[in-house]
């Protein structure tokens, strides 16, 4: 236990660079994903084609995609870009398909009833069926957020920065305090990520909490 | 295109005991243990709690706790603590692939209508013969569902047991990180990609094989009134 | 079914694409892989290799650096001398402690230099331009083969000539970049005949190679003279009549630009106290059940040495 007070400082940079690299793809992901998953609830070909693609990139092992980014794109193998990239596509993966069948799921009725009060197409998406999309929009950003946070430890197994070095090193050393010391930071993180996602849902959808 | 074909277009890499027919066979070895522990593990609680309908939420807590766990932190400490070899690594990747299989029993089991399970207990059948002859039918797609999911993190994680040592696909990638061998890192980092992508293609075939027609999701050319 | 496997193709012929654009004109994605940043010009930034001792070293260049007033950075844990010597060329560091014998077989590898006087002689020749190493210590690291007492006694070996005629029956264990390092498995097959059953991957020695020869998984494991787990576990470190294994005596490789007259006096006045002794002493405190900050350690043996 002393070891963590002594390593508070440590600890902090690495969750900073923790939490950059497993909340920046997550928010990338989501606004890519939203408009492909329009696409995809709309027309069947986009459907056809944007669920096999992202159902394969998301079958792809992210040490694997991280290893072999820099050789398509060009940049070193410590690059935090290559991170980044990685999940994000992992997060656009996950969430298309979810938001194209959440899209799709909003009741005829509801949009027609939309379009009759005076509706325009962008207004009525923003506000009547996306929002009605978000519990399940949130039920995959909550997935998608505890496996980058799992996944970016993967990286330091390639010289990637965050928690995933107190493996790394705690291995070295054979020093199990320091191990159990990154387990239990990336629980904690993933706990609190959780939380701050359901809340925000529910923020987002008052509705669900009227009428008890 | 070089970068990431040298390696895997060199006939020396493909024989002998380092080479990767080997290490494939290696991967597979140590992904179907796994599984097959998990399966074992996982999937009588899972379907023991969908069918009683008692400790569910308990056991989704525990899948997610499970979930969240980083994999390299669960690997280096099992190691730390039990020695290399083949147990620990295979007891960290069972570890893993138990909440997909798990939940997916569980989801499965508990989401069977309760008229049909009612219908079952109506004609006489025992507690055991509704979970095996009707629930369990008709959980399938949900428990297969949690057995590929669980295939893949398998698969995908077994590529870093090669960091404590074990053989598989992942020896490529760690080894040429040390020789500073990008080609090698990216052979080994192709094949597991193409591997993940053969095992999903190859359980979403037995997955068809498998589960009864009448519970495939009926497509209907419906869709979307706008 | 149709879907999947078409939808395979896609990526897969779009994947092939990109890499015919992508992959010409990087380079070596791993080559200069540290130069997110460049060492500035004020200050040293010391790097390390990915086992103990040479965080051990690069801890206590820093402080004692830090001491004579110079502005120290640190950049450790970096991987094997395959990784980090690309990031001293390209300045993202400065500073690192090495070993000479294998050091110069890396730059050279016809050297046939062992002592410790004819390897230090050879080394500035050697070296490419703007990288200079300062004065050897007496302190010595060697790679060594090792094998559990019970496997000597079988063949009666106390040396590698003994054990030669019986590699072909054992499993080497090492660190990946064994199998090509000149002193490695190419160096013992050509100065001793040996060549083993198999070679298993695992790391410079650290758990897993420990761990590999307690369990037997290996018979033979390439490991460094300084660390303590041979005595304590009673391991035979067999010799090397042939010196297969040059002279190692650990010394600064630093950017000749970086090499000011204050900073090659604090890093010799190290060099100067440093002894195989010491050396060996301080990586028992590092791997003490505590594990006490590597930096603490060398702050602490800086005092006591009076430096």
């Amino acid at each position: 236990m002393t070891w963590v007070f002594d390593h508070l400082g440590l600890l902090g940079d690495l969750t900073v660079t923790h939490v950059y690299l497993s909340v920046l793809p997550v928010v990338i992901g989501l606004i890519i994903a939203i408009p492909l998953g329009w696409a995809a609830s709309r027309w069947r070909p986009a459907r056809a084609i944007l669920l096999t693609v992202s159902g394969l990139l998301y079958t792809i092992p992210s040490l694997a995609l991280i290893v072999i980014l820099p050789a398509l794109i060009s940049t070193k193998t410590l690059d935090p870009i290559n991170v980044i990239i990685t999940l994000s596509v992992y997060t656009i993966a996950l969430l298309v398909r979810s938001i194209a069948d959440a899209l799709s799921a909003v009741p005829g009725t509801v949009v027609a009833a939309a379009t009759a009060i005076g509706y325009r197409p962008v207004r009525r998406f923003v506000g009547v069926e996306f929002p009605l999309a978000i519990p399940v929009v949130v039920a995959g950003l909550r997935v998608a957020m505890v496996s980058n946070i799992s996944l970016v430890s993967v990286g330091a197994l390639i010289g990637i920065a965050g928690y995933g070095q107190l493996f790394t090193n705690g291995f070295q050393l054979q020093f199990v305090t320091e191990i159990v010391t990154g387990i239990v930071a990336t629980l904690l993180l993933a706990l609190v990520a959780d939380l701050l996602l359901q809340l925000i849902g529910r923020l987002l959808t008052p509705w669900t909490r009227v009428g008890r | 295109m070089n970068l990431l074909t040298s390696w895997l277009f060199d006939p020396t890499n493909w024989s002998g005991s380092t080479g990767v027919p080997a290490r494939l066979v290696e991967h597979l070895w140590y992904t179907a243990l796994a599984l097959l522990i998990a399966i074992v593990i996982g999937f009588p609680l899972g379907a023991l709690v969908g069918h009683t309908k008692r400790g569910g939420f308990a056991l989704v807590g525990a899948a997610n706790v499970l979930r969240a766990l980083p994999t390299v932190g669960v690997l280096t400490l099992v190691v730390l603590l039990a020695g290399i070899g083949l147990v620990p690594p295979i007891a960290a990747l069972t570890l893993l692939a138990i909440p997909p299989i798990m939940a997916g029993a569980y989801a499965g089991i508990q989401a069977v209508e309760p008229v049909v399970v009612d219908a079952a207990r109506g004609v006489g059948m025992t507690e055991r013969e509704v979970l095996f002859q009707v629930e369990i039918p008709n959980a399938l797609p949900l428990i297969f569902g949690g057995v590929r999911s669980a295939a893949l993190q398998v698969v995908a994680t077994a590529t870093i047991a090669a960091y404590v040592g074990l053989g598989g696909l992942g020896r490529y990638v760690f080894d040429g990180l040390a020789l500073h061998d990008y080609p090698q890192m990216a052979g080994g980092a192709v094949l597991v990609a193409v591997l993940a992508v053969l095992v999903e293609l190859v359980l979403t075939g037995v997955q068809r094989l498998v589960v009864s027609p009448g519970l495939r999701p009926v497509r209907t050319s419906g869709g979307i009134q706008r | 079914m149709k879907r999947t496997v078409a939808g395979l193709v896609t990526v897969l012929v779009a994947a092939l694409g990109l890499t015919a654009c992508g992959g010409g004109s990087g380079g070596d994605p791993l080559a200069g892989n540290n130069s997110g940043s460049q060492s500035p010009s004020d200050t040293i930034t010391i790097g390390s290799a990915n086992f103990a001792e040479s965080q051990l070293l690069a801890e206590i260049y820093a402080a004692a650096l830090t001491k004579a007033g110079v502005k120290v950075s640190k950049k450790l844990n970096i991987g094997s001398r395959e990784t980090y010597i690309p990031a001293l060329k390209d300045g993202s560091i400065d500073l690192i402690p090495e070993y000479s014998g294998t050091l110069l077989q890396y730059f050279d590898k016809n050297a046939t230099a062992t002592s410790a006087d004819d390897v230090f002689a050879a080394l500035p020749k050697a070296l490419p331009s703007g990288l200079s190493v300062l004065d050897k210590s007496a302190a010595e690291d060697k790679d060594a083969i090792v094998v559990t007492k019970e496997t000597a006694d079988k063949y009666n070996a106390k040396s590698l000539s003994d054990l030669a005629p019986h590699c072909g029956d054992l499993v080497l264990g090492s660190a990946p970049e064994f199998q090509k390092r000149p002193d490695g498995i190419p160096g013992l097959q050509k100065n001793y005949n040996c060549t083993f059953k198999s070679f298993t991957s695992l790391d410079a020695d650290g758990p897993l190679t420990v761990a590999a020869l307690t369990q037997g998984s290996i018979q033979a494991a390439d490991m460094f003279t300084t660390d303590s787990t041979i005595q304590k576990n009673g391991w035979v470190v067999l010799e090397d009549p042939k010196f297969n294994f040059a002279a190692q005596n650990v010394l600064p490789l630093i950017n000749t630009s970086k090499a000011s007259d204050t900073v090659k006096k604090a890093l010799n006045a190290v060099s100067a106290k440093l002894d195989t002794k010491t050396l060996t002493d301080l990586n028992t405190k590092l791997a003490a059940p505590d594990k006490p900050d590597a930096s603490k350690v060398a702050s602490d043996w800086l005092a006591s040495a009076g430096l």
